[in-house]
Order: C-alpha cells, then sequence, then structure tokens
C-alpha cells in the first residue's frame, strides 16, 4: 500500500507537510498541471481548519479506483468540539477564525466530491475526492 | 525563516519562498511596516514566484500586509503568480480586492513607478 499516506496534523508546519505529500502522491497517481496545485490548495485549506478549529487531527491521502476512473481521496479527521451549524460553515464568507471563511467552501469547489460529517462534542471528519481527468487516464 | 526585505530606491523588495510558515508571514507584515517607515518607502513589490500554493489564510495576510503598506503610505504590487496558483486561487473563491499584480518583479516596478509619477504630477 504506497498509495497511502497518514499524516498527524497539529501545527502550523504539518500543513506544509501534508500539501506537499498530497502533492507528491497525487502525482504517484497520474495528476499533473495545475490539479496537483488545487489539490494541494484543498488539502491546505482542510488541514488548517483542523489546527484552527480541532487543535489535532488526522489527514489520510489515498488513491482510489473506482471502475475506469481513478483519483484521490483525502480524508480529515479531527475528535475536535464539531461544527454546530454545518450550513452556516459551508456558506462562503462565514468564519468564526482569522480567515477568510473560504475554507470549506472553497475546498468543496476545488474537489470534485466533498462530504461533511460534523457531530458536537464529537469531531468532524471531511472526505473529498478529485478524479483524474485528462484524456490519458480515460480508457480508449 | 524570516522573509528578507530588499531596498531599491523607493521601494521595498519581499520574496516569498517556496514554503512560509504562517510565523513568517506575520514577521514579514510587522517588519515591512516597519521599514516602510524607516526608509520612507513608496512601494512595495512582494513576488510569490516561489510560492507552489497560496491558501485563503495566506492570500488573507498579502491582503493585510497590502492594506498596512497603503496605511503607512506605500502602495503594495503582487507579482509572479503562477499560473496554475492563479487557477487555484479563482475556484476557491478567492479575489485580489483593490491590490496591483503583476507578471513579474520587473512589471511591479514599473506598475509602482508609473503610479507614483501619477499622483506626484496630480494625475
Amino acid at each position: 500500500m504506497g498509495d497511502e499516506s497518514r499524516l498527524d496534523i497539529g501545527s502550523e508546519h504539518d500543513i506544509l507537510t501534508a500539501r506537499q505529500r498530497g502533492r507528491e502522491l497525487a502525482e504517484q497517481v497520474g495528476f499533473s498541471g495545475s490539479d496537483l496545485t488545487i489539490l494541494a490548495t484543498a488539502i491546505s485549506e482542510i488541514a488548517r481548519n483542523i489546527v484552527q478549529y480541532a487543535g489535532r487531527g488526522r489527514i489520510t491521502l489515498r488513491a482510489v479506483d473506482e471502475g475506469e476512473h481513478r483519483g484521490l481521496v483525502v480524508v480529515a479527521t479531527d475528535e475536535g468540539p464539531g461544527i454546530p451549524d454545518v450550513t452556516l460553515a459551508m456558506q462562503d464568507g462565514y468564519s468564526t477564525g482569522r480567515s477568510l471563511g473560504l475554507g470549506l467552501p472553497g475546498a468543496k469547489r476545488l474537489m470534485d466530491e466533498f462530504d461533511l460529517d460534523s457531530q458536537a462534542g464529537r469531531g468532524t471528519t471531511v472526505t473529498m475526492k478529485k478524479w483524474i481527468t485528462s484524456p490519458s487516464a480515460r480508457v480508449h | 525563516m524570516p522573509i528578507p526585505i530588499l531596498k531599491l530606491g523607493d521601494y521595498l523588495i519581499a520574496s516569498i519562498q517556496t514554503e512560509i510558515t504562517d510565523a513568517d508571514l506575520g514577521q514579514l507584515q510587522d517588519d515591512l511596516a516597519e521599514r516602510i517607515g524607516e526608509r520612507r518607502s513608496r512601494g512595495v513589490v512582494v513576488d510569490v514566484t516561489a510560492a507552489e500554493v497560496l491558501d485563503s489564510f495566506t492570500i488573507r495576510t498579502l491582503l493585510d500586509i497590502a492594506s498596512v503598506g497603503k496605511l503607512r503610505g506605500a502602495e503594495t504590487v503582487i507579482v509572479g503568480m503562477k499560473p496554475e496558483v492563479a487557477f487555484a486561487m479563482v475556484q476557491l473563491g478567492l479575489r485580489l480586492h483593490g491590490v496591483a499584480t503583476g507578471l513579474d518583479l520587473e512589471e511591479g516596478l514599473a506598475i509602482l513607478a508609473r503610479n507614483g509619477r501619477g499622483s506626484a504630477d496630480g494625475g
């Protein structure tokens, strides 16, 4: 299982490590060009969310195949306070921290699939996927 | 690692390296505000050529740097954004409200020179 990475997120430095590792793995999986930057940016946003709101958490990066599609799945988990109002948190410009309030909705726009599961007092799990869309990745 | 600030005539130049921490950026914001006063600088160029990722926090800090600079009498130009970084920023929903941008350092300095002259001539 060389196509999986588990990263502990607890500091600002871990955010940098996570997005670097994400970029490397995405390249191995077959992503290229601006998709690498888009993935790294989305990972940066959710890693920052963990540090800012939960303090600690974990990000798992994994290659994924579904039918003829190949992609990368990013799972961010924390046991932090959870998000009291998920609908509000997914709105642009809403932030309780020092940011532009684009973290979660921004990450959603960067990825193809995005799922947010949060329970007050229990923590938050974000699962997001991006698929390779370059012609070389399609079955001819 | 602190981000070095170079002085060139009336201007200050700061080059952001590949992987900068939030603390480095915060430090840059403080240092620039101070140096603008010390050097009586009229403009600041922040070069992000080496940045592989600019997330919402980093952009927010860059906007803050430009706002603080403006209040201290200096205009800020952000230069060198990679095409893929620009693309990701737009998808993320980020806009650089009111901050001048240029392709590279040369263009950034030209923008500052042009705008500086414009105000000195009264338009």
